[in-house]
């Protein structure tokens, strides 16, 4: 019992741990009452109101009940608890995915409780775990674990990850919407480590980076709309473009500290949108560009009936039309530019100016005091940066096809921070991770529309709850001293 | 010059929302130095907490104006206040010796969490609210025809404004309260020494500063007469922008900050360009920082090694 208890907390009597779970349902209720049990329902020009007291108190029980049980787990009954609250949510999802026999009519309702019986489980499963190993070392091992596990799995998963990301177009299950799916995580990858660069190595707090991704996109239309330039030729400029954008942006907020520069960032990236949303000379204001050139491979268009003089992809490698040849195409180009990109980080990591950037984010006045000369370390992490967003953007016009300005709001900036964060800053393993994680994972559920976002907002939370430093926290020396002969390494 | 005073009258007016908005920014950064980016989004509940009851007010036939504002405001002010204090406790309070960073993710997660929460359960649409006050007193006519307005919205606006706004510096300058909480913004180890209790204070903080954002939500459906879920991400910014304006961590200077920002956002709109005056209020938001780093009214932050 003592081992279980390891916190300082007394154990909670078992009226106490009742008067607790009330407190926190009061607080639910308290919660729920003007947002669940009212809705206003528009009718007409005006609204109606309906309640839904049964589905409020419905939540407002679960929680009770929720947090009753975590009382008991912490007293120490946590064995039953797991294997009740394992069994109902496994027996939960069983009968969702066969679709025995609906158990709620709510579907809200439902995976609320799911999510609550799920949470339980974790936390029994923790608990439990956390008494059969010897007290003492909790504060630790929170954030060794995944650095030890990091370095003995990374070295198989990186290689294995890697074939993966480029057989999967080509294996049996992968199909057109499979193929997308990768492209955009791949998408989010690239611009995760472009990001990185940035916020992970320079630890400048960025909240804008989606004005690099519009800037690079629109060059790209822009550019290759107008003067005729394929897609290849066109990369240069659009990264060209963001990176002056980049240091245009950089150069006047530099001296900012962390928060500050996160707004600052944030207002320039809100700026650009706003810009490209009104200014229709340049960019076609809300109604967006269209008819952004496509790219071809070494020539070969990739369209059913091509126009005349320019040969097809399917006709030159006598294949049937599919579009899934475009698809898989587009996947290799993205996959192409964030190994790019990765590379690009891992090698410039090296450099006198990589080390710079680090040595930067850990200390400024020292950086300072040894003669680093931090503006311009700061606008070469900001133009590179820039122009790895784009990149991505180009990549995101032609791939498209079509680009407003509803595509490049805050919450794309939000997204790619998260990725960035979440994963652990600096980490480029942690950026995949994330990336799959916060992309993939939702994609997959699109159907479920508003939920996927709530969840999504969700995650955010708990993960920088569960682990604030980020998921593959795990910062590598740049500099190792070489092992002393006779000392093991 | 009618045109002017008008201007002037209607930036006052939207002002007042930033000032009561901003007024939260400030006093969570001033007591635990993170950017409560959530608070926006707390904004917009108190708006939507305030259609709410008023149409509960209807269904039990209270209709008597000033008795239904009343009740819209302590009850926006009551809920959403809580919803304040649950988004410290669940999103901040575990984070509060984490990376620095961690706060800030944690903070914007609460943020699309809320935004689409309310989606999810109110709708997408907009809400309307009836128009409960109308006509006002006509302060002075150009030769051109052209006729100054001093709505009687504008004026309830503007009194409740300085009502809390008087109220609330009162609380902070001589209540127990308010002292704790001065405390805890200047030294929190030393507060926590002299038996503050910090976790209280601080969650008092939150309960404060979305019980004047609900204010503002509630000000905020009264003027415009409409309210939706994303209202909160601008207006929020904006707010920041005030507080940043006005030198975050004062209060005077928050609220100054917003009435300027609301005054500027207006004329911009009146004198240039509406559809860039969003672009205008980043602007200052940049200006600001590079020039005057600590604001109006804020207190220079030194940098120690």
């Amino acid at each position: 019992m003592a081992a279980i208890g390891a916190g300082a907390e007394r154990q909670l009597s078992f009226g106490e741990m009742i008067r607790d779970a009330a407190a926190v349902a009061l607080v639910a209720l308290g919660l729920a009452l003007p947002l669940v049990g009212f809705q206003t329902v528009d009718r007409g020009a005006g609204m109606i109101l309906e309640t839904r007291f049964g589905a409020m108190f419905y939540a407002v029980g679960v929680i009770f009940v929720g947090r009753f049980v975590l009382g008991l787990i912490d007293a120490g009954r946590g064995r039953p608890i797991l294997a009740a609250s394992g069994a109902f949510s496994a027996a939960w999802v069983l009968n969702a995915i066969f679709d025995v026999a609906p158990p709620i009519e709510h579907v809200t309702l439902g995976w609320l409780t799911w999510l609550v019986a799920m949470t339980i489980a974790l936390r029994a499963w923790f608990v439990l775990r956390r008494g059969a190993r010897p007290a003492g070392r909790d504060g630790t091992r929170a954030g060794a674990l995944p650095a030890v596990w990091l370095e003995r799995v990374g070295r198989l998963v990186v290689p294995a990850a890697l074939t993966f990301a480029v057989v999967m177009p080509f294996l049996p299950f992968a199909d057109q919407r499979l193929v997308d799916l990768g492209i955009l995580v791949l998408t989010y990858t690239m611009l995760g480590w472009g990001l990185n660069v940035v916020v992970g190595l320079a630890g400048l707090l960025d909240l804008g980076y989606v004005a690099f991704y519009a800037v690079g996109a629109y060059s790209y239309a822009l550019i290759s709309i107008n003067l005729g330039l394929n897609f290849w030729e066109t990369l240069p400029f659009a990264g060209a473009v963001a990176a002056f954008f980049g240091v245009a942006l950089g150069f006047p907020v530099l001296r900012l500290r962390g928060d500050y520069l996160a707004i600052v960032t944030l207002g320039f990236g809100e700026m650009i949108r706003l810009i490209l949303l009104n200014w229709d000379d340049l960019s076609n204001g809300a109604k967006g560009i269209g008819d952004i050139p496509r790219p071809s491979f070494f020539g070969l268009q990739f369209t059913a009936a091509p126009r005349e003089g320019v040969a097809a992809f399917h006709e030159y490698f006598d294949l049937d039309f599919s579009p899934i040849h475009r698809v898989i195409y587009l996947y290799y180009i993205i996959l192409i530019l964030a190994l790019l990109t990765n590379w690009f980080t891992l090698r410039i990591r090296k450099l006198p100016i990589g080390r710079a950037w680090e040595a930067l984010r850990e200390d400024e006045i020292a950086c300072r005091a040894l003669g680093i000369n931090p503006t311009t370390t700061k606008l070469t992490a900001f133009a590179i940066g820039a122009t790895f967003g784009g990149f991505a953007g180009s990549f995101f016009a032609t791939r498209q096809g079509f680009i407003s300005p509803e595509s490049f709001n805050f919450i794309e900036s939000a997204i790619i921070l998260a990725i960035v964060v979440l994963g652990g800053m600096g980490s480029q393993l942690g950026v995949v991770v994330a990336s799959v994680v916060l992309i993939g994972g939702p994609e997959w559920f699109r159907d479920l529309g508003t939920f996927r976002m709530v969840a999504f907002g969700a995650l955010m939370v708990a993960v920088m709850i569960w682990r604030p430093q980020g998921l593959l926290a795990h910062r590598d020396p740049t500099v190792r001293l070489p092992a002393a002969p006779g000392r093991p390494p | 010059m009618e045109y002017f005073v008008q201007q002037l009258i209607n930036g006052l007016t939207l002002g007042a929302v930033y000032g009561l908005i901003a007024i939260g920014y400030t006093m969570v950064y001033g007591i635990i130095g993170m950017i409560n980016f959530a608070h926006g989004d707390i904004f917009m509940i108190g708006g939507f907490v305030s259609i709410i009851t008023f149409m509960v007010l209807g269904v039990f036939g209270i209709t008597w104006v000033p008795l239904a504002l009343v009740c819209m405001l302590v009850m926006a002010m009551a809920f959403t206040g809580l919803h304040g204090w649950a988004v410290e406790r669940i999103g901040y309070r575990a984070l509060r010796n984490a990376p620095r960073l961690a706060p800030l993710i944690s903070a914007i997660g609460m943020s699309i969490f809320l935004q689409n929460y309310v989606q999810l359960l109110q709708g997408a649409r907009n809400k309307p609210l009836p128009p409960i006050i109308s006509g006002g007193i006509e302060l002075m006519t150009s030769s051109e025809g052209f006729t100054v307005k001093l709505g009687y919205m504008q004026i309830i606006i503007m009194v409740t404004t300085t009502v809390i706004m008087v109220g609330f510096t009162l609380m902070i300058a001589r209540t127990p309260l308010g002292r704790q909480q001065r405390a805890c913004e200047q030294d929190m180890k030393m507060a926590r020494l002299l038996g503050v209790n910090v976790d209280r204070t601080i969650s008092l903080t939150f309960i404060m500063g979305a019980a004047l954002a609900a204010a503002a939500g509630l000000i905020w459906l009264l003027y415009y007469g409409i309210i939706d879920f994303y209202v909160g991400f601008l207006a929020g910014i904006k707010a920041f922008t005030a507080a940043v304006l006005g030198g975050i961590g004062s209060l005077p200077g928050a609220m100054v900050g917003g009435l300027l920002i609301g005054v500027i956002e207006v004329f911009y709109a009146g004198y240039f360009s509406s559809a860039y005056k969003d672009v205008a209020v980043f602007m200052i938001l940049v200006l600001v920082l590079i020039f005057l780093p600590t604001g109006l009214i804020g207190r220079p932050d030194i940098e120690k090694v």
